[in-house]
């Protein structure tokens, strides 16, 4: 099924503008009209991509593979190099099951694990995606199995209600498996389409917490053998080269089968993801780009390395 | 058996052996690898560039003593540098003498705001301090509750408004501190981004009405490349006077802080490293250098080194080349001085560019224990005076170092020939007495 097709660039933009001007810019000036690959635009292309997180090993690899394919292009203007660039780039996004669709309907509940260390965005992009399968015509349940941070499950309260579904919730301290089984329970008795499990953040390398993960997994599975359908990786944005030891960590304790990227609609670029699909071939599912209920979006690999370039 | 040996440690040895002064030449293999260490940790691109850059016009030049690399010297140099960028340890929090003294807390979005007003306050209040929390972000869903959940944990009140506002909120939690007579306070904001403007308007409108006695710009560790834009533009509008370092706890590298540091020039003045409010530290710029080169491989080899082979130890050295006095006592303190930095393959294993380059190449650390083995069979007559090996004492010397007389022989040959090379040599290298030392 298709949903979030509400894409709005603008707002991936109108971040990227701020800062990438001065560097496209001065790179339209050294090849504009001009025939040549020197290294000075290497350099600068380089340049983009390491500042959007791509890191040093994928942007040295991004760039060989780009002058093999410009070898033989004997029209070496500017759009052509970014173009190969981009190329390059989009390649590395379209994994193979990109365009698997979720299977909702054939499983019911259709069970969704969200996942990510502390302050991605989880909640949030919970909030967002029970409201869109809510307006999607879908009976939506949500878990808040993050009974340790403050005020956690308030917070998943207050969304819920925004996106008008139903939550399920214990008191803080709680077991957080023990209210991922409940509402995996509570779904199925009550013919609920889809379960959200909120989960609380954990960083990577704390064995107990990753430990915990694996058991909120393992409880709903007593119910339904299935589940989950689907566990998301939140991923910010903002973070740096960490994020490929939590794609490494998390898929270590559970099959990660889809990323989110938040916090787009900032000026950071999330370029550390081609690393991580390049290695793990997950594919993004969705992008965040605010705080409001629509504002997650479909991951388009197009627009997303166009953002890195904002040249359009 | 030494034959295999004898190739890669000549390579190897020349590598890391002394070579006068620093030169754009023999130091580039290192910065280039130094440079994508600091990427890889997030420092950010024209950052590491420049600091890179800063750092080697600097150092060009420098001595380099004899028994480290010039590669190993910039390392140095670039972790001193390093850390001396990071700043001071003190993170001395302002405190009004007169008036109560208030804390504006800002950053992005989940970076870690509310736990460290949580852990700042549970602090504050520890030492004496009457803490009021103002609850300030009224746009994150349960941001409020958040806070006074946190209060309550350490019983420090929280202010809050029913009225969505968060200037109102401020000006009103002021005049309620003085009528209760709060003497600390501490303001909790919203995340937001750098570019939104309203937001920003926001925070920096509160900043000007408050006129705090100090504003804490709150930075999650994990963050990458875009540190440099948040950091500068938040700092344009609230011109905050120090950071504070979150999620430490985690195994980020933390280069952001690098970029910030350079960009804006505030302190570091905290660092958080765990959810719970009493994980709050002081900042210590040595082991953020060491954590952003990465596990502080580089710098115990260059520190073993230097400890190890101190310079007045190796002029001595080279003193006894010159006089044509080197003897088997002064190759036999050589070799203990290198076992002394751990194997010889773990030790050019911690060389970077070097490390990849040895990846297959398995150094027998047994080849110098060979060595070592035959000179302490030796009588401290024969070290010294090696012309006294006739045949009956090689053999002795073969037997009680459980190798063979063709070993004894090939040493003490060699052993001549270097010392030979070496007091030709006005000035050598001490590392290069083994670099050119043939174990075949
Ligand atoms: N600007 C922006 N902020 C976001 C986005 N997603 C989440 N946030 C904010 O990030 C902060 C942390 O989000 P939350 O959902 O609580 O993260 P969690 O700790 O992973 O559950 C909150 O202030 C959210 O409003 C996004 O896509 N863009
Ligand atoms: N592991 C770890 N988590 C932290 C630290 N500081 C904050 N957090 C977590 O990061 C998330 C966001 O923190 P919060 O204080 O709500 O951030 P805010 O949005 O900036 O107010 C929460 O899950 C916190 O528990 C820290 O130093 N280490
Ligand atoms: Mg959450
Ligand atoms: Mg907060």
């Amino acid at each position: 099924m298709s949903l979030f097709d509400n894409i709005n660039f603008k707002k991936l933009k109108d971040g990227l503008s701020k800062t990438r001007t001065k560097i496209v810019n001065s790179i339209s000036e050294t090849l504009n009209g001009k025939a040549v690959v020197d290294d000075k635009t290497l350099d600068e292309i380089e340049e983009i991509l390491i500042t959007s997180d791509i890191g040093f090993d994928t942007t040295a690899k991004i760039i060989t593979q780009a002058r093999i394919r410009l070898h033989n292009e004997k029209n070496r203007i500017t759009t052509t190099i970014i173009d190969t660039v981009k190329k390059e780039l989009i390649s590395v996004l379209e994994v193979e099951n990109i365009s698997h669709q979720f299977e909702i309907g054939k499983y019911k509940p259709f069970v969704i694990l969200v996942v990510g260390v502390n302050g991605v965005g989880k909640t949030t992009t919970i909030g967002k995606l029970a409201h869109n399968f809510q307006i999607a015509g879908l009976k939506v349940l949500v878990g808040a199995a993050d009974t340790f941070r403050a005020a956690a499950g308030e917070q998943l309260g207050i969304w819920a209600k925004r996106a008008n579904v139903e939550i399920i919730q214990k008191e803080h301290g709680s077991d957080p498996s023990s209210v991922a089984y409940d509402t995996v329970v509570e779904a199925k008795k009550n013919n609920f389409d889809i379960v959200l499990i909120d989960t609380a953040g954990r960083l990577h390398n704390k064995s107990n917490l990753m430990e915990e993960l694996k058991k909120i997994k393992n409880v709903m599975a007593k119910i339904v053998p299935y589940a989950p359908n689907e566990t998301l990786l939140v991923l910010d944005a903002t973070t740096g080269q960490n994020a490929i030891l939590q794609a490494d960590e998390f898929s270590k304790v559970t099959e990660i089968s889809g990323l989110v990227v938040t916090k787009l609609d900032g000026t950071a670029k999330g370029g550390v993801v081609f690393q991580i699909i390049n290695k793990q071939k997950i594919p993004i599912r969705y992008i965040g780009v605010g705080e409001k209920i629509d504002d997650l979006q479909n991951f388009q690999p197009k627009l997303f390395v166009d953002a890195i370039f904002d040249n359009t | 058996m030494f034959e295999d040996l004898s190739l890669k440690l000549d390579k190897a040895l020349k590598k890391i052996t002394g070579q006068g002064k620093l030169t754009e030449k023999n130091i580039s293999d290192t910065l280039r690898e130094i440079r994508r260490v600091l990427l890889d940790a997030d420092v950010n691109y024209k950052v590491a560039k420049e600091f890179i850059e800063n750092v080697s016009q600097k150092a060009l030049g420098k001595e380099v003593i004899a028994s480290i690399s010039p590669g190993q010297l910039i390392t140095k140099i670039i972790y001193d540098e390093l850390i001396e960028l990071l700043g001071s340890s003190t993170s001395d929090l302002k405190i009004n003498a007169q008036g109560a003294t208030s804390y504006l807390i800002v950053g992005l979005q989940g970076s870690g705001k509310t736990t460290f007003c949580g852990k700042l306050a549970k602090r504050l209040t520890e030492s004496g301090s009457k803490v009021l929390l103002v609850a300030a972000d009224v746009y994150r869903p349960a941001a409020v509750e958040q806070l006074k959940t946190l209060g309550g944990q350490i019983s420090v009140e929280v202010f809050a408004l029913e009225e969505k506002n968060a200037r109102k909120t401020v000006e009103d939690s002021l005049s309620f501190a003085r009528e209760k007579s709060f003497n600390t306070i501490i303001i909790d904001t919203a995340g937001r981004l750098h570019v939104d403007e309203t937001m920003m308007d926001e925070v920096a409108d509160i900043k000007k009405f408050v006129n705090p006695s100090e504003t804490l710009f709150v930075v999650d560790a994990m963050t990458g490349q875009d540190a440099v834009n948040s950091a500068k533009i938040f700092n344009e509008r609230v011109n905050y006077d120090g950071i504070v370092l979150t999620k430490l706890d985690g195994d980020a590298r933390g280069g952001a802080a690098l970029s910030i540091r350079q960009v804006v020039g505030k302190p570091i003045k905290f660092i958080s490293n765990g959810e719970k409010l009493d994980a709050l530290d002081k900042f210590y710029p040595d082991r953020l250098a060491s954590r952003i080169l990465g596990k502080g491989d580089v710098i115990s080899l260059v520190e073993k080194a230097q400890s190890t082979f101190d310079e007045k130890e190796s002029g001595k050295l080279e003193e006894r080349f010159r006089m044509n006095q080197f003897d088997f006592e002064d190759f036999l303190k050589q070799i203990k001085a290198i076992k002394k930095m751990g194997s010889l393959s773990s030790l050019l294993g911690m060389i970077p560019g070097l490390g990849n380059q040895l990846k297959n190449a398995t150094i027998d650390d047994r080849a110098l224990i060979k060595v070592e083995a035959i000179i302490n069979s030796m009588t401290i007559d024969e070290r010294q005076s090696p012309k006294v090996l006739n045949g009956n004492r090689r053999k002795r010397i073969a037997r009680g170092s459980g190798t063979s007389i063709q070993d004894v022989n090939r040493l003490i040959k060699q052993f001549n020939e270097m010392k030979l090379m070496m007091s030709r040599l006005s000035k050598g290298g001490l590392g290069k007495s083994l670099g050119n030392f043939k174990f075949n």
